[in-house]
């Protein structure tokens, strides 16, 4: 036994609600050496985390590990008895998840949770589990690491959490730890701190590590080597640099190639687009009781002006609670703005979307970010995007059948999906369905809230250049909203950097490497890249992130 | 899940399991008889065939006879018409108007959603028999009078539950974009709501239909429900309380009929079919 991990020909089946058999994991082999870490990558439903669950023998509900080896520390997992391996999970192997927000127990204190695995298996006393638990927080570079254990879960920010979801899994010293895309959740600004923690922890612990993900540039900075999966199988495996600069596989270069999305080209029709679409003047909306100045007790959006001319795209990007989601909501009247005036097509529109007239509502349309949540679970597909044809359009029923299919078209989704209900459908099928019904009514313009966040990179992209064409072809304009600056830069003619409810800078994706508002310097510089040395050749300004960044 | 994985099976793409078909088959049979009583009846309700009081099973009194005399098997038989009848009728009216009211309070909010849910709220500190016990005695007993009253006494409690889960659908963004297109709320509810709660909403009727049927029965016992020579099952188990000494089966009979009732129900819905989600199978 020379490595410390090593899967050979794991196969691991589901059964549906049906009794039918489907194979999810089909002979995957992968070895992890001490000390090393190896980043699992792939779209959503390769597999990729039930790998990573399985090297501490659990399969998830319905699931179940049906043949080839998990050797861990010299034990297969798989043949070892439910008791045995409670015994070595938290100690020889731990587990840092998803959401640390949904996994911490919001009823007790950080230490207590922390501590947790120690008391279980009897490790050490509490009292020296909480100098270790201090240390852990200190190496994890966390703010006050004496004081915080004794906070609780909601007491500490994001990406706090993450990493004393970390601790929790260090303090039994593993020998493997497994993070679940730990940092998906998170903004670019944070990430890079939970990132730097993550990576010096492991160091100099010598602790192997898998790291899942479906973002290449993060894996990039953290794994020594990369396992790519689609599937259920193992497509290509290499270390990273190998595989950042010489990548055999399609399905990887396909995935460099999502990462890096080809620039906008030149604006075609920079001088038609003169007249302005939409402009929103000194717009103020805030949640609260309202002040005697009318004005909300919290403003989410603080006098904001923008511009969006016809036929191009003003993207608004911040990070989550710089208030951009709530300047969207204000815009389509969903949230009432206090003070300021919305403008569109030159006529003043009501703040309230209760007020203003089917054809104002019909021109601006909104497509949100879930899209699980955006459609009506019990309704088939053909019943969603034929409704506003019928609501604005008053279309027949065989006209609204016809244009149904024409809009699956324009999606690029089969017609045979119009049968189906949302729950049937994949994560990027669900978004386009999204956006087909928006284009049922006819819009000039569509305001996407962070369509994409949801989606895995080569989806996201996808869905990215459809919408590059539909504008090419229908002339709509776009707001997007986004905290990726990728994605922005894909779409968008102008940029607007907001922070803290306040629009910072507006920019052009050309001036983008040179951003003057300090912010926007700091929020530029924290984009990962694809570079592996990135992270550790990163300098920022600590004044700038003691201002901006959220500690 | 071992053993639903054994009594599963499916048909028209829904997966259901045994318990829950024989649970609807007992519920149909009540039904089938609660609309044909009047035809299968061997004997008249009215009509004493015994020469004694509460005679045991034999041939031609399949069900024994109750204190008068008179034919068991014919008033149970009768008794699933009143009990079947008023309680359907009772929680359809409760549970359409609970319902409605719900997702009306839901989707529209602010102060009418308040108003209507204290309304209710005082509706529902008042306990049930008493309020059927006041109606009864200002109004007289009459089958109208049970159903309004009994489906009053259960409006409160759909409410409540139907807005809860329509609270909670109210903040979906489908529910926003809906608003955004300019929806009416008549729309809101039926088209975008309703379909999301249908389950637990059928759930809750049978559940409430229980509770009327045992309501129902209860005030029966207590002499407030249907007038002889009218009964109901609650009013054969009260009328024939004097033969539990005798061990008499017109005591039991009618507790049994209550008894399949309300305990199909409860397994059926426990026990709905669900739909097979995968279609490639």
């Amino acid at each position: 036994m020379t490595n410390l991990v090593e899967v050979r020909n794991l196969r691991i089946e589901a059964t549906t609600d049906a009794g039918r058999v489907v194979e999810i994991i089909k002979g995957v082999s992968l070895d992890i050496a001490d000390g090393e870490i190896v980043a699992l990558i792939g779209e959503s439903g390769s597999g990729k985390t039930t790998i990573a669950l399985s090297l501490m023998g659990y399969a998830r509900p319905g699931c179940r590990i049906t043949g080839g080896e998990i050797n861990v520390n010299g034990k297969n997992m798989a043949a070892l008895s439910e008791k045995q391996r409670a015994k070595l999970r938290g100690t020889d192997i731990a587990y840092v998840p998803q959401s640390a927000a949904a996994s911490f127990n919001p009823s007790s204190t950080i230490m207590e949770q922390v501590i947790e695995v120690t008391r279980i298996h009897g490790l050490m006393p509490p009292e020296q589990a909480r100098q270790r638990a201090v240390e852990l927080f200190r190496a994890l570079s966390l703010p006050d690491p004496e004081g915080i254990g004794a906070r609780y879960p909601h007491q500490v920010s994001g990406g706090q959490l993450q990493r004393l979801a970390a601790a929790m899994a260090l303090i039994g010293d593993p020998k493997l730890m497994i993070f679940d895309e730990p940092t998906t959740a998170l903004d670019v600004t944070t990430q890079i701190d939970v990132l730097k923690a993550f990576k010096s922890v492991m160091r100099a612990g010598g602790i192997a590590g898998v790291y899942v993900s479906h973002d290449l540039a993060v894996v990039a900075q953290i794994a020594d080597r990369i396992v790519v999966l689609k599937g259920g199988e193992v497509q290509e495996t290499g270390t990273t640099a190998a595989i950042l600069s010489a990548a055999q596989h399609p399905y990887t270069r396909e995935l460099l190639a999502a990462f890096e999305p080809k620039p906008r080209q030149a604006q075609a029709d920079a001088d038609a687009g003169a007249k302005p679409l939409l402009r929103i003047d000194n717009v103020t909306a805030g949640y609260g009781s309202v002040r005697a100045d009318g004005l909300p007790l919290i403003r989410a959006v603080d006098s904001v002006s923008l511009i969006v001319e016809k036929g191009r795209n003003l993207g608004i990007i911040g990070e989550s609670g710089c208030g951009k989601s709530t300047l969207a909501r204000v815009i389509a009247g969903i949230h009432p703005a206090a003070a300021g005036d919305i403008i569109f097509d030159g006529k003043e529109l009501e703040r309230a979307a209760g007020k203003r007239s089917r054809d104002q509502l019909r021109e601006m349309q909104i497509v949100f970010q879930y899209a699980d949540t955006a459609l009506n679970p019990a309704k088939p597909i053909e019943d969603i995007i034929s409704r506003p044809l019928a609501f604005y359009h008053r279309l027949d029923r065989q006209a609204r059948s016809k244009r149904v299919d024409e809009l699956l078209d324009v999606v690029r989704l089969p017609r045979g999906l119009r049968y189906r209900h949302p729950s049937e459908l994949s994560g990027g099928q669900k978004q386009r369905v999204n956006f087909a019904r928006a284009l049922a009514a006819d819009p000039k313009l569509i305001i996407c809230d962070e369509i994409t966040s949801a989606l895995d990179t080569v989806v996201a992209a996808a869905v990215i250049e459809l919408l590059k064409e539909l504008q090419r072809e229908l002339g709509l304009s776009y707001i997007f909203i986004s905290h990726d600056l990728s994605v922005v830069e894909a779409i968008c003619d102008e940029i607007m950097v907001m922070y803290n409810g306040q629009r910072v800078e507006q920019i052009t994706p050309d001036k983008l490497q040179a951003p003057t508002h300090p912010y926007s310097k700091l929020l530029f510089s924290s984009v990962p890249k694809l570079d592996p040395t990135w992270l550790d050749g990163l300098v920022r300004d600590p004044e700038l992130v003691s201002q901006y960044g959220h500690r | 899940m071992a053993r639903a994985g054994a009594s599963r099976r499916s048909f028209l793409g829904h997966n259901y399991n045994l318990v829950g078909v024989v649970a609807s088959l007992v519920i149909l049979a009540w039904t089938l008889i609660a609309i044909f009583a009047p035809t299968i009846i061997p004997h008249s309700i009215g009509d004493i065939v015994d020469d004694d009081y509460f005679g045991p099973m034999r041939q031609g009194l399949w069900l024994g006879s109750d204190y008068l005399g008179r034919d068991m098997l014919s008033r149970v038989l009768m008794g699933a018409r009143y009990t079947v009848g008023i309680s359907l009728a009772a929680v359809c009216i409760a549970c359409f108007s609970g319902v409605m009211l719900g997702m009306f309070a839901a989707v529209t909010g602010g102060w009418l959603d308040s108003c209507l849910s204290r309304f209710l709220d005082a509706m529902n500190s008042i306990p049930s028999k008493l309020f059927g016990l006041v109606v009864v005695a200002a109004v007289g007993s009459s089958i109208p009078a049970l159903i309004l009253t009994l489906a009053v006494i259960y409006i409160p409690g759909a409410y409540r539950f139907a807005r809860a889960l329509a609270v909670n659908i109210n903040t979906m963004d489908f529910i926003t974009v809906a608003r955004v297109r300019g929806e009416s709320t008549a729309y809101l509810i039926g088209s975008e709501i309703l379909p999301n709660i249908m389950r637990p909403v059928l759930a809750d009727f049978g559940l409430r239909f229980v509770f009327i049927v045992l309501l129902l029965s209860g005030l029966s016992f207590l002499g407030l429900g249907l007038q002889p020579p009218l009964a109901d099952w609650g009013a054969l188990v009260r009328e024939n309380i004097g033969g539990l000494p005798f061990a008499a089966p017109a005591v039991i009979i009618p507790s049994l009929a209550i008894a399949s009732l309300t305990i199909s129900v409860n397994l059926l819905i426990d026990n709905l079919p669900r739909k097979i989600r995968d279609r490639d199978a």
